[in-house]
């Protein structure tokens, strides 16, 4: 593992009884790498993520994230990542300003910290308006984006993002990748899946799992060079077929 | 620490912005400890009685109306007819039955010892017992009255006679005994239930995911939804203590601080056992229906409705796990008698044990890793 590596899986496999969701996936992320998770829905992309994450343990195979062993450290890995989930998962009663100190709270920072963090974070997503109200009351485009803000209070070197722009407008999801794009300029590892594949083009390298295993693995116009296609759109169809 | 109190402070945002809870955590035990109180008694108010009388003599018909002459007895008719009177018992519009025979003035004059008959209906039994009861204490009170006049001389040797005088609850008022008992099963039944919806509902929610990828540690996890429940708890057992003095105007003979400071202990281990019940249930659905089974039992087997003492043996232990039977025993021993520490020392011990065994399959149940 080389200095520069943050994410390093080997032969990871999670098993549900019978069902193999994810197949002897091996891969390397780079710090300050934009990795994107490509799969169609149910190629196992979300159980990988969860493996990497500390939420599920592998079945067989082994892995490291920001050098701390995913079998057997995932508090030490909690730590150093934040994660975003698929589905919505901040407090919905709770305010905007209030989320925000909880999970600043919970992962221990300074209650000076926290008040300035509630306030970069309201800064930067033109959210001080609605400070004061139940999230429950967000468009869900700024539901993503503030949960997105949340989970790297406590900036983390690296976020794991699990499909963050599912069921947002088009605008919003420009939005949300130039969030990322700062986050990836502040040196900030983003490992993020999608199924669009149109936002694969803005990652700098990108993996496709289909059925359980990661069938490409490269930048994105490499990718197309290889499949003979003009899109990541077409590679992917070659891919799934 | 501060970990900790971050969870908390956010447990108590989510309780006081849900409008559900604080309805129920206030209005809805007050009524139930009124309606309760009022109407869950066990006491034997009026007993029906039929009385054959077939002697028609003096003597039969003193015992008559000294019977009827009491309050708790109402009789519903009178007949020469046993078959008649059985009719009543039969439809369930009599309890008793009490058949005085012919010649009964006659054999009892010649001291011959005349029986009476006594039909109970026992379906239920308190009301049986206790009937029948008092018609044999009226009998008795009859027989030592008579016999020495009747009895020329003969009979009337030493008689024992026994003074009861009834302590602790001198009026043998049921409120006195009730409202303690239903406030602490109240207190047990709300803390449980929201206890075991809590850690569900976050994950049903989804919630629970983003604590789960924090470096939280398992045990600030459950303390910190241990806490604010305990609040809640100790909150409705004021508000419960405060309403049942006021309108029962139930003794405290004890040290009430004693009573409270059992309750801390008490709530934790019911609260250990709503948490662990989460741990284990997909849905809020399965949790309540877990939570309602060991309601059901917790609720009649700790001695409110019936005595533990009179279950069978293997049922007495099995109230040892029941933390309600232990509060119940503890307010009704400091409340009503007075008692002290070293009187209820042993409650302590039990809850403490289960309060320990029940968080700690808690924190161990509860799982951030799959």
């Amino acid at each position: 593992m080389t200095p520069e590596t943050i994410i390093q899986v080997e032969n990871l496999t999670k098993r549900f009884g019978q069902f193999t969701a994810v197949d002897a996936i091996s891969f390397e992320v780079k710090k300050g790498e934009i990795f994107g998770f490509l799969g169609a829905n149910g190629a196992g992309k979300t159980t990988a993520i969860k493996m990497l994450i500390g939420l599920s343990r592998p079945t067989t195979g082994s892995g490291k994230v920001a050098g701390f062993d995913i079998g057997k450290q995932a508090e030490q890995i909690k730590k150093n990542i934040g994660y975003m989930s698929q589905k919505f998962s901040l407090y919905n009663d709770l305010t905007v300003a209030q989320n925000i100190r909880f999970f600043g709270g919970i992962y221990g920072l300074s209650t000076k910290k926290i008040k300035e963090k509630i306030r970069v974070i309201l800064t930067e997503l033109d959210l001080q308006s609605v400070a004061k109200k139940p999230v429950a009351a967000l468009p869900l485009g700024w539901k993503q984006r503030l949960a997105f803000a949340v989970s790297m209070v406590h900036e983390p070197e690296i976020v794991f993002m699990d499909e963050p722009t599912g069921g947002v407008d088009p605008s919003v999801r420009r939005q949300f990748w130039e969030n990322i794009y700062q986050a990836a300029a502040k040196g900030r590892t983003v490992f993020v899946t999608t199924h669009y594949m149109d936002e694969a083009e803005y990652c700098d390298r990108v993996s496709i799992m289909v059925d359980g295993k990661i069938e490409a693995l490269d930048t994105p116009n490499n990718l197309k060079n290889q499949f003979n296609a003009t899109s990541m759109d077409e590679v992917f169809l070659k891919l799934a077929r | 620490m501060k970990i900790l109190r971050h969870l908390i402070q956010k447990e108590f945002i989510q309780i006081f912005r849900n409008k559900a809870i604080l309805p129920m955590m206030t209005i809805m035990p007050i009524i139930q400890l009124i309606l309760l109180s009022n109407a869950a008694s066990n006491e034997v108010k009026q007993v029906n009685i039929v009385v054959v009388d077939q002697d028609q003599s003096e003597s039969s018909r003193l015992l008559h109306r000294k019977i009827i002459a009491n309050e708790r007895f109402k009789r519903i008719s009178t007949s020469f007819s046993s078959e008649k009177a059985l009719g009543y018992l039969q439809a369930n519009t009599a309890d008793i039955v009490l058949e005085i025979p012919n010649n009964f003035e006659k054999h009892y004059l010649r001291g011959e010892h005349p029986k009476l008959q006594m039909l109970v209906n026992a379906i239920n039994g308190q009301n049986a017992t206790v009937g029948s009861g008092y018609l044999t204490s009226i009998i008795g009170a009859f027989n030592a009255e008579i016999m020495p006049v009747a009895a020329t001389g003969v009979s009337s040797t030493a008689q024992l006679s026994v003074a009861s005088r009834n302590w602790y609850n001198p009026e043998l008022n049921y409120k006195h005994f009730m409202a303690p008992g239903i406030l602490a099963e109240l207190t047990a039944l709300l803390t449980i239930v929201l206890s075991a919806m809590n850690v569900v509902r976050e994950r049903e929610l989804g919630t629970i995911e983003q604590i789960n990828v924090t470096p939280i540690k398992k045990w600030q996890f459950i303390v910190g939804k241990l806490v604010p429940f305990l609040c809640v708890g100790m909150l409705l057992l004021t508000v419960g203590i405060i309403v049942s003095k006021l309108l029962f105007d139930i003794p405290i003979r004890g040290n009430i601080g004693l009573i409270f400071g059992y309750a801390v202990f008490n709530l934790i281990a019911v609260l250990g056992l709503g948490l662990l019940i989460s741990n284990f249930a997909d849905t809020q659905q399965q949790a309540i229906f877990v939570a309602f089974f060991f309601i059901m039992i917790f609720v009649l087997m700790c001695g409110l409705f019936t005595p533990i003492e009179s279950m069978p043996k293997w049922a007495q232990y099995l109230t040892i796990p029941n933390p309600l039977a232990h509060i119940i025993s503890v307010s009704r021993k400091v409340l009503m008698k007075g008692s002290g520490f070293w009187d209820i020392r042993w409650e302590f011990v039990y809850t403490i044990l289960l309060a320990v065994v029940f968080n700690t399959l808690a924190i161990w149940s509860y799982k951030k890793q799959t």
